[in-house]
């Protein structure tokens, strides 16, 4: 199965709504409610990390019988060092963003703790591309 | 109450004025588990904007924050969340965190748009005037657990 969701940069009013989107295509699909935890938190962070920082974003999104594939692909500023952006605490978000509750350095840890692989590209100037997999039986 | 009849029968009226009989029953309460969103809502002298159907639910443990990356990290069922952001973004992360009761701290007010995203996910929503630090220290005493 396969799907998109477009994602706004800025637009807070919006962000988690391919999240929500997704959650509810899981629990259609009896997924593990544990599994779909993990998901839906991964991939919020991640789509409020494009509303965040970056201009706009496409997040793929692929479920077979094993696995839930994300990608989010990104047009924005990119990461300039992606190490330094993984470690707790560390944040370059705005003010606005840390009014939405997030900006503290914990999105990218939440990302890794709740998918089973992760990896994120990134130039900068461009953009940045976040692929995460959890697996059903993790 | 039964636990206060308990306590009554055990010691005599006399010996027994309604101070102890409270603090005892304070006591047992501690130990005790959950407590009715209805009891909250009162305790707190709070209002409810949204899924007053669900005040006969029973919470055991809270937990209390304005960062909603914190709240994500958690993995505990039937979780009260106090915060005093009042924002899309928190009932969105209630959302992701399956987390269904919610009590706006410091006079935060709900808007429509939240409401409205609450009720699609079968939320209560509270709103409570007292600061982050009383509310939660009230809900400690009346028994709710902490989440770590």
């Amino acid at each position: 199965m396969h799907f998109e969701f477009q994602i706004e940069g800025g637009n807070f009013s919006k962000a988690g709504a391919a999240s929500s989107q997704l959650k509810k295509i899981l629990k259609q699909l009896n997924v593990d409610v544990r599994v779909i935890k993990r998901v839906v938190v991964a991939l919020y962070e991640a789509e409020v990390n494009i509303v965040a920082h970056a201009w706009e974003g496409i997040i793929y999104i692929d479920i077979d019988t094993e696995k839930i594939e994300m990608k989010l692909v990104d047009k924005g500023p990119g990461i300039a060092d992606i190490e330094l952006a993984m470690q707790q605490g560390y944040s370059t978000a705005s003010q606005e963003v840390r009014e939405m509750g997030f900006g503290a350095g914990m999105g990218l840890p939440n990302i890794k703790n709740n998918s089973d692989l992760l990896k994120i590209t990134s130039e900068v100037g461009t953009g940045t591309t976040v692929a995460m997999t959890v697996y059903l039986n993790s | 109450m039964p636990d206060q009849q308990l306590i009554e029968n055990l010691i005599p009226e006399e010996l027994c004025p309604d101070s102890v009989i409270k603090q005892l029953t304070r006591e047992s309460a501690l130990n005790n588990r959950r407590m009715k969103l209805r009891e909250v809502v009162e305790l707190l002298n709070a209002k409810v904007v949204s899924g007053e159907d669900q005040l006969n639910a029973e919470v055991e443990f809270a937990f209390a924050s304005d960062l909603m990356s914190d709240v994500l990290t958690l993995e505990t069922d039937n979780l009260l969340l106090l915060t005093g952001l009042a924002n899309l973004q928190t009932i969105r992360t209630a959302e992701m965190s399956d987390i269904n009761k919610i009590i706006f701290v410091r006079r935060k007010k709900a808007t429509d748009e939240m409401i409205k995203l609450a009720a699609d996910n079968d939320m209560i929503l509270i709103e409570c005037d007292y600061s982050m630090f009383k509310t939660s220290g009230m809900l400690f005493g009346s028994g709710l657990k902490p989440v770590y």
